[in-house]
């Protein structure tokens, strides 16, 4: 009996000591799994905070930002109505010059970048070239060159390349629209390439081999096979480069030139001054516009999720 | 004797060379190759031996380094893929991901400008061939591996090219399916009557499918015939060894007569074998005999005459011990060490009642086999 007893009491005490244990360890992983959930909060919160804050104070009845007055949709109709607050900071006219020189800048580059982009992509996927890995890694210096650095060596570039010209034959050229496109260009060629290259790599050559087969030449094989199977690599490429473009301050504030304010010049222009509620409703419009400009970039990849080469 | 459809004449491929490598790739080397109108033939190799290369030589995907390709007479110098009248089956399909199996069946013929209307019946003809008619609509990711095959198969089948070429096409099947598609393609080859040029490591599919088979090794063609001829006289040693089994005895050649050659395996026993490469006496000869030609019996006993061997003085005699039993099933394995020490693989069907599958490891035994089962090979 007594024996019983006393072996009873230990295992009690044993699978006491075992709950105890498994307690311990629910602490440890509720802790961990607390841990695991606030740091991407924290992170979000840091990302998204400043922007919902602009966001909110873009409606705020008041032209402090310091708390919040009420709801208002008058910095918005401020922006397009001409109608200057009391202090006549805002002009609707150069803020529509700005916007009609963004996407004459982002449009025009993109278009280019876009095409050469894809054409670089394609000439280093499909050819042999001697020296291909270089020009390969050369692809991907414009990602990693700070923008300073290609904004000063882009301005520099051109100030060589006009005096020269002036020397030369006296023509008389001055940085404009056509400075900013190269200098957007400049940089967009890589993101684009980068994206079309990726979708290359995952297409099965033998596709294209099939359409030869088949009895396409090049060019119909690349019409009808090649250029579809990329197609979204392109799309992707190019809304990426719009965004860039039209996101870009500083290499378009290095090469810019007379009358080409672009909107995030403009922007900077205004809060140099102060930080004016039409300037947050503004970046919420921008905001709005780089969104819609992602989401349908997105729609359209998952419009052609054809994965590209399967292998059963 | 029918007209050659593909003729590779001294065909010379050799592949640049790469980072990491020593030297130019020798894919191919002196090939030389007829292929008849209408026939099934198949290109046999382990992989790397040069025959996927083979075929894309003939399709138009690469150019020979040296030699001449002609498909139906007509050389193929400097005619790209595009022109060629031969289509191909890829390994992994390679159909267009973004097109429905349909508009897959349909594109050769649009290339060819076919009026919309007849391609569209045509490839409907192609898909019921292949019997797929109802997965017109469907995009090839939707399809099983079996399906894309067959859809590949139409693809390829809807332009009656003068040559079809094949690169294993079945490789990705699973074994029940690939043995179900081997006799459908086969009855389709038939009923088309288009030449089929098939590319195949597995060594079964050619011998069940083809009409003829090439045998290719390190980029060179060891051996082409019918299949009863690559498997009953194979050439060289790697063809009798690449094909099904094979038991290889070296010994010495003693003397020669018109049909066999006679060897020493051990100092002690002479075996007889067909020669066709000629040998001379003192020459270190391999002999190679089939497991399933070689009968079995305990080491005390007359030969009677259900043995497979007919007369005592054309049947090769070797003495030895069991060294292992393998019941398979449908028949059992022995490894019989011979005088000498070399080793033996005897399989005997299992027919219910037959004595012959109880020996058990250590029993003495008597091997023999016909003559003319046995290949004198020099290399």
């Amino acid at each position: 009996m007594g024996n019983s007893v006393i072996t009873r009491s230990a295992v009690d005490s044993a699978a006491i000591a075992g709950v105890e244990n498994v307690r311990f360890g629910m602490v440890v992983r509720s802790v961990g799994k607390a841990g695991l959930l606030a740091t991407p909060l924290t992170a979000y919160f840091f990302l998204w905070a400043p922007i919902l804050l602009l966001v909110l104070f873009s409606f705020n009845d008041s032209r402090a930002v310091d708390m919040w007055r009420g709801f208002t949709l008058r910095w918005y109709t401020n922006i397009f109505s001409g109608v200057m607050g009391t202090e006549a900071r805002f002009s609707t006219e150069l803020m529509m010059q700005a916007l009609s020189n963004t996407l004459l800048v982002g449009l025009v580059s993109t278009l280019i970048a876009t095409t050469l982009g894809t054409m670089i992509a394609l000439s280093l996927a499909r050819s042999n070239l001697p020296g291909k890995r270089i020009i390969d890694g050369l692809m991907f210096l414009p990602v990693v060159i700070p923008e300073i650095t290609q904004g000063v060596s882009l301005a520099i570039f051109f100030k060589i390349v006009f005096d020269f010209l002036d020397s030369s034959t006296g023509m008389r050229a001055a940085p404009g629209f056509g400075t900013i496109i190269i200098g957007h260009v400049a940089f967009n060629i890589s993101y684009v390439a980068i994206v079309v290259r990726a979708r290359l790599a995952n297409m099965n050559p033998r596709l294209e081999e099939a359409a030869n087969d088949l009895g396409a030449n090049t060019w119909q094989t690349f019409r009808r096979i090649t250029l579809p199977l990329i197609m979204p690599g392109i799309v992707a490429g190019g809304l990426l480069a719009l965004t860039l473009s039209m996101d870009d301050l500083v290499i378009t504030f290095f090469n810019a030139g007379v009358g080409t304010t672009t909107l995030p010049m403009f922007v900077y222009g205004l809060i140099k001054t102060a930080v004016t509620p039409e300037v947050n409703a503004l970046s919420t419009l921008m905001l709005v516009f780089s969104t819609i400009v992602v989401g349908v970039s997105l729609m359209l990849q998952n419009r052609y999720t054809e994965r590209p080469y399967t292998r059963q | 004797m029918a007209d050659a459809k593909v003729e590779l004449i001294d065909v010379h491929k050799e592949f640049p060379i790469r980072a990491g490598e020593a030297s130019a790739v020798r894919a191919v080397h002196d090939l030389n190759l007829d292929i008849y109108d209408g026939e099934f033939f198949a290109l046999l190799g382990p992989s790397g031996c040069g025959k996927t290369t083979t075929l894309r030589l003939i399709a138009g995907f690469e150019q020979p380094t040296a030699g001449k390709i002609l498909i139906d007479g007509r050389p193929m110098h400097g005619v790209p893929a595009f022109y060629r009248p031969v289509n191909t089956v890829f390994q992994d399909y390679a159909l267009f991901p973004h097109m429905t199996v349909l508009q897959n069946v349909m594109f050769g013929l649009q290339m060819d400008r076919v009026p919309k209307q007849e391609a569209q019946r045509r490839a409907v003809e192609a898909l019921e061939l292949v019997r797929l008619p109802n997965a017109m609509n469907r995009k090839p990711r939707e399809m099983s591996g079996g399906q894309q095959q067959r859809v590949a198969l139409a693809r390829a089948i809807v332009k009656r090219p003068k040559v079809l070429l094949l690169d294993e096409p079945l490789g990705a099947l699973d074994l029940k399916l690939r043995r179900e598609m081997q006799l459908e393609l086969k009855e389709m080859q038939q009923q088309v009557g288009i030449t089929f040029v098939y590319v195949t490591h597995d060594q079964e599919e050619a011998l069940t499918m083809a009409n003829r088979i090439g045998v290719m090794s390190s980029g060179e063609l060891l051996q082409v015939g019918r299949p009863e001829e690559i498997y009953e006289s194979p050439a060289t040693r790697f063809v009798a060894d690449f094909i099904g089994e094979t038991n290889f005895l070296n010994g010495t050649v003693n003397t020669t007569d018109d049909e066999y050659a006679y060897v020493d395996v051990n100092g002690e026993t002479e075996l007889a074998g067909m020669w066709e490469d000629s040998v001379k006496p003192q020459q270190q000869v391999t002999l190679a005999v089939r497991p399933e030609r070689i009968a079995i019996r305990p080491y005390n006993e007359a030969p009677d005459d259900s043995d497979r061997s007919a007369r005592a003085e054309e049947t090769n005699t070797i003495a030895g011990h069991v060294v292992s039993v393998h019941y398979m099933g449908t028949d059992t394995r022995y490894m019989v060490r011979v005088g000498g020490g070399q080793a033996i693989n005897v399989r005997v069907q299992n027919v219910l009642g037959q004595r012959t599958t109880s020996f058990k490891e250590r029993d003495a035994v008597i091997l023999n086999w016909g003559r003319d089962s046995t290949r004198i090979l020099t290399h």
